[in-house]
């Protein structure tokens, strides 16, 4: 009996220190099907790619190849299986050639010696034959575009693999056409018998391509399902919709008549290439604006464009309706702009410094390099903040290291509430951390509109968004598809939006 | 008291203190006079004097080295830039007054540092080649300078800066402690500390916070160049000459072993100024400890790559710890 599953994974745990990465989750790709993996960011997606290229090793559970069971436990071990994988960034070597690239570690040699005539030949060959793409393979890799380079990462990855090919966001620095032509060269693999494993944000690509998906969600396995049969509705509500298992305790929500209050900020033809395409954007003070939206929709774009991170190719900004000329994080700061991102890790803590120097680091940017705020000063501040938050630590002079993820991440909201901001852009700040850290953050959330402070909010829950916001902004593949509030602000609304095609845009109101 | 002792050998200067201890006491017993300290014409005279004296080109020119390390960069050309500085004295003063030949050695250290921070902050290009082009170009510049020759000086004042004393002790050392003090104001009464080791960490998190690193790396760059200029002069008005060729050689990679002794990370962050300070002042005892030993001149350069090597060992936490398992039987939980 010829197998049914190509790969086939059952119960897969992976535990990283005071995380759960990977719970109780299974897989299985069939021969000649394209599988789709969704999920949002630390849903799990990565490490269980991780894991089946063996750069993981998995705690639980088992993993079967054509019905045989295998130890993964080195990428070696992964390679020699058969399972091969391309990368978001492309792992190539670009001083390389391209033929070089494509047999790099296992060239064939003649009496001991690298043959280079077979290399080019066989490269040729494969490339042509597999990719339907013809170029010339002696040229090194960086003279060819980050397309091709893709295709040749994809070639050599083709030709190691015994069956299984994962692509791990292959589409997210292609156009469309490029998108296209990958599609047509996944396809014609597939036809070959191969398995391939995708895993994109992008709801239309995985719509066009894949036959199943599966859903994974905190680490937790949601559901398989035939693409075909899965409403995008239901697709996007698998994947940011509430959580049914925690039981949240649903405040009664009380609109505000922001109607009145002042413009704080307003954003015309905002835009930057390859982020967001040109939107506009307004926000009342005291407002609570939220952007949904899922992973690489643009809603951590646009906050990052509004606080000057990235630049903006085009369009202008009005803060206190004044135009603001350069955009840069300082004067944001100096402005009242606050920022805490989503990247706790890299873009938030500074692991050597003391939790007192990562709160009052936001605090002195804004004061500048002379004005050092005395002593005393810094350990008044960092005193309250570990009050108000209910930071856990024995001391100030403690480094930020040593904190756990939700103590961390308080940290980095205080460094951004001494800075009094007018506006806080809050992004994720419940990613990553422990409930009950989560429950004291969106309390703070409240208390902090209630005192006036407008925030720019976003999160991949939409739970939380709903309960947290007084607007929303849609945005779907770096474009605003809509706006919702008041009682027509639910998750189930939003979801509409975001899972609804092209096709429906014009009809929505912006 | 135990508790404090303990805490203290965690203290990253805890290690440089100890071997610069450890080779003063090994002097003692080469040269049982070596701690003495005479007194004549209200001048200090002695061994320890001597070193601390010599230390000083090398102790200025590794804190201004501490804080391109601190932000994860290198500056090579603190040799080279030491040279220029030293020549560019000289030539002036042949001509003009000595304190416009100061001003303005001191003016090309700052344009020389300048020109590596905008190399590396602007052009983003790596420390170690963005340096290497001033290390190579810079003794040309010195030598066009002194037009190949070695320039003499005779100016009393120029003089008293390298040799002179004050209060009994030599001057160079009061310029040495004005350095030090200036940074350590930088670091504590400034923000500077705190951007540098928050940029030195985490370049991205940095950004986000509203640092502006282009700034900040310019700025240390360009006082490592103004060390490198202050340095030169002291070194030219020792011997009352500008030698272009060797004045300063090599001293760009004590200056480096100086700033990692004294417990500073090449991968940037924390910075200790005090240990640098320990660190250079380790290195001179060394070197003057080799000759006063009398060892070998040919095999110098070995003996004092062993003890750097052994410091840089001790330093090491993950040779600690493997050095204090050596000999515990292992342990099997089964």
């Amino acid at each position: 009996m010829v197998s049914e599953y190509l790969l086939r994974s059952e119960g897969i745990s992976k535990f990283f220190p005071g995380v759960k990465a990977l719970s109780n989750v299974s897989f299985t790709l069939k021969q000649g099907e394209i599988h789709s993996i969704m999920g949002e960011n630390g849903a799990g997606k990565s490490t269980l790619i991780k894991v089946f290229t063996g750069v993981h090793k998995m705690d639980e559970g088992s993993i079967f190849f054509k019905e045989e069971q295998i130890d993964l436990d080195s990428p070696q071990s992964a390679q020699n299986k058969g399972i091969s994988a391309v990368f978001q960034e492309v792992n190539l070597c670009e001083n390389l050639s391209v033929a070089e690239n494509i047999f790099i570690g296992r060239e064939p040699k003649k009496n001991g010696r690298i043959n280079w005539k077979e290399i080019k030949k066989r490269a040729e060959q494969l490339l042509l034959t597999r990719l339907n793409i013809k170029i010339d393979v002696s040229k090194v890799l960086s003279s060819y575009s980050t397309a091709i380079q893709q295709m040749i990462a994809i070639a050599r990855a083709v030709d190691m693999s015994s069956g299984v090919l994962i692509l791990d966001e292959p589409t997210s620095s292609l156009d469309k056409n490029e998108v296209k032509q990958l599609f047509k060269v996944m396809k014609s693999l597939k036809e070959e018998g191969m398995g391939i494993i995708f895993v994109s944000h992008f709801l239309e690509q995985v719509y066009e391509i894949s036959d199943r998906i599966t859903v994974l969600r905190n680490g937790q396995y949601i559901g398989d399902y035939v693409t075909n049969q899965l409403p995008r509705k239901d697709l996007v509500s698998n994947m940011i919709g509430r959580e049914w298992d925690e039981n949240s305790n649903h405040k009664e929500k009380q609109f505000k008549n922001l109607k009145s209050s002042e413009l704080l900020l307003s954003g015309t033809n905002l835009a930057r290439k390859g982020s967001i395409n040109p939107l506009n954007i307004e926000m009342r003070k005291g407002e609570v604006l939220g952007l949904a939206g899922l992973l690489g929709s643009g809603r951590t774009e646009l906050a990052k464009v509004i606080f000057g991170i990235d630049k903006p190719d085009q369009g202008v900004l009005y803060l206190n309706n004044e135009k603001i000329g350069s955009l840069n994080p300082k004067s944001s700061i100096e402005r009242g702009v606050s920022f805490c991102p989503e990247d706790r890790k890299v873009e938030g803590i500074i692991n050597d410094l003391t939790i007192r120097e990562n709160i009052i680091l936001g605090l002195q940017t804004k004061k500048g390099l002379l004005k050092y705020i005395p002593m005393k000063e810094q350990e008044r501040i960092a005193n309250k903040y570990i009050k108000l938050l209910r930071i856990k630590t024995p001391s100030i002079e403690q480094s930020i290291d040593n904190l756990s993820g939700g103590n961390q991440q308080k940290v980095i909201l205080a460094r951004w509430l001494a800075t009094n901001p007018t506006l806080l852009i809050l992004d994720e700040p419940t990613r990553g951390i422990d409930v009950g850290s989560k429950q004291e953050i969106r309390q703070l959330i409240f208390d902090l509109a209630k005192e006036g402070i407008t925030i720019l909010f976003i999160s991949a829950e939409l739970e939380e968004t709903v309960a947290c916001c007084d607007r929303v902004i849609v945005l779907r593949d770096r474009q605003k598809i809509g706006e919702l509030q008041g009682e027509d602000m639910t998750e189930s609304k939003i979801m509409d939006m975001i899972a609804k095609g092209d096709e429906i845009d014009e009809t929505i109101p912006s | 008291m135990k508790q404090y002792l303990l805490k203290f050998t965690r203290q990253k200067i805890f290690w440089p203190l100890t071997a610069l201890a450890l080779f003063l006491v090994l002097n003692l017993f080469i040269d049982p006079g070596f701690f003495e300290i005479e007194i004549k014409n209200n001048h200090l005279f002695g061994s320890l004097i001597d070193i601390l004296n010599r230390s000083i080109p090398l102790v200025i020119i590794s804190i201004g080295m501490t804080l391109v390390i601190a932000k994860e960069g290198i500056d090579i050309s603190v040799g080279s830039v030491l040279a220029i500085s030293g020549a560019t004295a000289a030539a002036i003063m042949e001509h003009q007054n000595i304190w416009l030949a100061l001003i303005v050695a001191l003016i090309v250290g700052i344009v020389c540092g300048f020109w590596n921070g905008l190399l590396v902050s602007v052009f983003e290009i790596q420390p170690m080649v963005a340096t290497l082009i001033l290390l190579v170009v810079g003794r040309g510049i010195a030598q066009l300078i002194t037009g190949g020759q070695i320039l003499t000086m005779d100016n009393e004042i120029y003089s008293f800066i390298g040799t002179g004393f004050l209060f009994g002790f030599p001057f160079p050392i009061y310029i040495g402690i004005f350095v030090f003090l200036m940074m350590i104001f930088l670091k504590k009464r400034t923000a500077m500390g705190l951007f540098l080791e928050s940029i030195g960490n985490n370049m991205t998190a940095s950004k986000f916070a509203g640092i502006q690193p282009k700034k900040i790396i310019l700025l240390v760059y360009t006082i490592c160049g103004l060390c490198a200029a202050i340095a030169g002069i002291i070194v030219s008005a020792n011997v009352s000459s500008a030698d272009a060729n060797n004045a300063g050689l090599w001293i760009e990679l004590d200056a480096i072993l100086a700033v990692v002794i004294g417990g500073t990370s090449m991968r940037g962050g924390r910075y200790f100024l005090g240990g640098t300070v320990v660190g250079a002042l380790f290195i001179q005892t060394l070197s003057t400890t080799i000759y006063s030993i009398g060892i070998n001149p040919q095999i110098v350069m070995v003996v004092k790559a062993l003890v750097v090597i052994l410091v840089c060992l001790m330093q090491s936490e993950s040779f600690r710890r493997s050095f204090a398992n050596m000999g515990k039987k292992k342990v099997s939980y089964t």
